[in-house]
């Protein structure tokens, strides 16, 4: 009995470790040991014993852990966290009045001196950035779990490789075109479903989602299959970035330069990098408009919400229409790097991986978000001898993040308000 | 005329499987008001142990259908039960008190994790079983005829067999009763001396143990499955689910033999490319015009 009161129950302990052992045994025992081949198998006996043998460590410590004063007081601020805002006082500067023109000038310059090869990855890592930001309305301001975002993705990007193939538009024409295809499906898509349950929209979004990609799959006519489209380059004023352009001089000739691939890339970043800017700048200001406080009213407390007069439809639609433009956007930035589109890169892994960006960064917080972009992106293509547990790392991320901290790594601030002076009290 | 009934006879078989893993998803709703998006995964270990079962019963030289099929049967859902034990405790039981948005991406985070770790274990390739009861039934209908496989009658036969030692254990048994009352009324069900804790976890257990059945059905049927064949027909018994009343038992399985019924029509005279597409849209239709399901009650919201 005085073991209970102060002091670590060893033997509490110890029967948890067995038992989460014994468990670990039969969970991993047969799908590691047993490897299949044919009809036949061969075993791997030391894998499990490492596996059982880390489990039962891992729930030693934890056991032990949990009974001791620090390990309680751990326990007593999970279970009694504050997940709210951080509210700034009224005075409050921002460090980012300083940092941001600092990252602009630095993002600006970075791609004359970078090489091609780290030039393509941070372009991949700023289209993510879009398409994490995008995803952020939806599910960070909005609360709306979309698990079908990669369908706008695809809207944006088969828009460009097909309106170029069908009608002959171009990079500048399909950008604002692909928005605006991307909001119009989200609409339609969104205003049907938008006023039901939360956990039946993230359903038919995953739905959604799937059927695009069978569409683009199964459609071969139109979408050429698995096979794919070729996507156009940008231009710029109608130079275009090849070698040997067919109509006009391409952009080297133009300016007496010799020819080089990497120039595509710079070009590519330097318009990502302002629509990044831009969206990151709509977005900024819209938190802070009526409608981005009415998205995350909506979030915490719909009733409420209805009840004040919101039309609940409606501000959901806007922020699902906003999302989803911005995710055609990234779309057609994906198809002209590539220069070529086929169904293989619309997957659910990817509507997981954009979800694991905004979980990691923090739902709503947009800082969060750009760095979990990055790190998601680039730091894959850093470590390739790891790249099969990629999805198993994002998977786990995503577990734990939830339980550890729900609201992400970077939490939302707001800057409060306060009367001015001179104001009737 | 022969393959309007020939494609009956496919669909009800899918169909009862789909049933058998629509219970899953339903009685999880039920309970905790959560869909569990790692089920369908649950449904794909249990394809994996189902071949390791049979691998390690023929190493032993057992040959001989029954002891096979019961000793895999026995195997797999003891094991699958497990996984779905673990799958609750780990991701599912801290975020009880948490926001649904947390829960379901905890679930879409064990959904990306169970498929990997099987990938990693297992490898990418395709699997295979190989086939243990051959045979048919043969019926001369006009000009041609419907054949109905010896698998295929097991397969209804043990779906329905399992429905109905379910049903049984939800109405009769002290553990359905609390299963029950822990749907109804989780506070109230603590208050009276339940523990609801261990009810949630039976419940995915219960869930498991029926995927884990449907499992070794589809996959001694097909033969052949990989990592990520949980995804879709994860999918598809949750538009089961919803089409019977997502929180209703009959509902999962009269939803079940509805969808395989109509998928298999719509694959067999109109275009079976498009047989996901017709079901996700599906989902989407109902969703939107009858949420509540078939015999689902109407979500009535609380404040």
């Amino acid at each position: 009995m005085s073991q209970q009161t102060n002091g670590i129950n060893i033997g509490a302990a110890i029967k948890d470790t067995i038992v989460a052992g014994l468990l670990a045994l039969i969970v991993f025992g047969p799908v590691v040991g047993v490897l299949l081949d044919g009809y036949e198998f061969s075993t791997r006996s030391g894998d499990v014993a490492a596996i059982v043998a880390v489990v039962m460590a891992g729930r030693f410590v934890l056991s032990v852990f949990t009974q001791t004063d620090f390990g309680k007081a751990f326990l007593y601020r999970q279970s009694t966290k504050d997940d709210g805002v951080v509210v700034t006082s009224p005075d409050y500067k921002s460090k980012m009045t300083y940092i941001l023109p600092i990252v602009i000038v630095i993002g600006l310059i970075a791609p004359f001196i970078a090489s091609k090869y780290v030039l393509t990855i941070v372009i991949l890592g700023l289209i993510y950035v879009l398409l994490g930001l995008g995803l952020n309305i939806v599910v960070g301001l909005a609360g709306l779990l979309d698990l079908g975002f990669v369908g706008f993705y695809a809207i944006g990007a088969y828009g460009l490789a097909l309106g170029y193939e069908n009608l002959g538009l171009g990079f500048w024409s399909m950008l604002p075109l692909a928005a605006i295809m991307a909001a119009i499906a989200g609409a339609i898509l969104g205003f049907p479903v938008l006023r039901m349950h939360g956990d039946y929209l993230a359903i038919v979004t995953l739905g959604f989602g799937e059927i695009i990609r069978l569409v683009l799959t199964n459609w071969t006519e139109f979408t050429h299959g698995p096979n794919g489209v070729s996507a156009p380059l940008p231009t710029l004023f109608g130079l275009e970035f090849k070698r040997r352009s067919s109509d006009g001089t391409p952009f080297h000739e133009f300016f007496g330069l010799p020819y080089d691939s990497a120039y595509k890339y710079i070009f590519i970043y330097i318009v990502l990098f302002l629509v990044v800017l831009a969206v990151l700048y709509v977005k900024h200001r819209l938190t802070r408009m009526p409608i981005g406080r009415a998205w995350e009213a909506l979030r915490e407390d719909e009733i409420a919400c209805r009840s004040l007069g919101l039309n609940h439809v409606l501000v959901k639609l806007s922020a699902f229409m906003l999302g989803a433009s911005t995710g055609g956007l990234a779309g057609v930035f994906f198809a002209t790097y590539q220069g070529f589109v086929n169904p293989s890169s619309f997957t659910f892994f990817e509507s997981a991986l954009i979800l694991a960006i905004v979980v990691l960064g923090g739902m709503g917080s947009t800082v969060g978000v750009v760095i979990a972009a990055f790190v998601l992106t680039v730091m894959p293509e850093m470590l390739r001898e790891f790249a099969d547990y990629r999805v198993l790392m994002f998977g786990v991320l995503m577990v734990v993040m939830m339980i550890w901290k729900p609201r992400g790594l970077v939490r939302v601030t707001r800057t409060g308000f306060a009367t001015r002076k001179g104001t009737v009290k | 005329m022969d393959i309007v009934l020939q494609q009956l006879v496919n669909g009800l078989t899918l169909g009862s499987v789909y049933g058998l893993i629509a219970i899953g998803y339903t009685m999880v709703y039920g309970i905790i008001g959560m869909i569990n998006f790692a089920h369908g995964d649950v449904y794909m270990v249990s394809s994996y142990l189902t071949a390791i079962a049979i691998a390690l019963l023929t190493f032993f030289g057992m040959e001989s259908f029954p002891i096979i099929i019961f000793g895999t049967l026995i195997f797999t859902i003891v094991v699958t039960g497990a996984y779905g034990w673990v799958i609750e405790r780990v991701a599912y039981r801290p975020l009880r008190n948490s926001s649904r948005l947390s829960v379901l991406i905890s679930a879409i985070g064990m959904s990306l994790i169970l498929q990997n770790y099987v990938q990693i274990s297992q490898g990418a390739r395709q699997q295979g079983v190989p086939t243990l009861l051959t045979g048919a039934i043969r019926f001369d209908v006009g000009d041609g005829f419907v054949q109905i496989t010896y698998m295929k009658l097991f397969i209804l036969f043990a779906a329905f067999l399992g429905m109905g030692v379910l049903t049984y254990v939800i109405q009769k048994t002290k553990l359905g009763r609390m299963c029950r009352a822990t749907q109804q009324d989780r506070k109230m069900a603590s208050i009276l001396g339940i523990n609801t804790d261990r009810i949630i976890s039976s419940v995915f257990v219960i869930g498991a143990a029926m995927a884990a059945l449907a499992g070794v059905l589809i996959t001694l049927d097909y033969g052949a499955f990989d990592f990520y064949v949980g995804f879709i027909i994860g999918i598809k018994a949750f538009t089961a689910a919803v089409l019977g009343g997502i929180g209703s038992l009959p509902g999962a399985m009269l939803g079940g033999v509805i969808l395989g019924l109509s998928e298999a029509l719509f694959a067999g005279l109109i275009s079976s490319d498009y047989k996901d597409v017709f079901s996700f849209s599906l989902l989407v239709i109902i969703l939107i015009f009858r949420p509540s399901g078939l015999l689902g009650k109407p979500e009535v919201e609380k404040v």
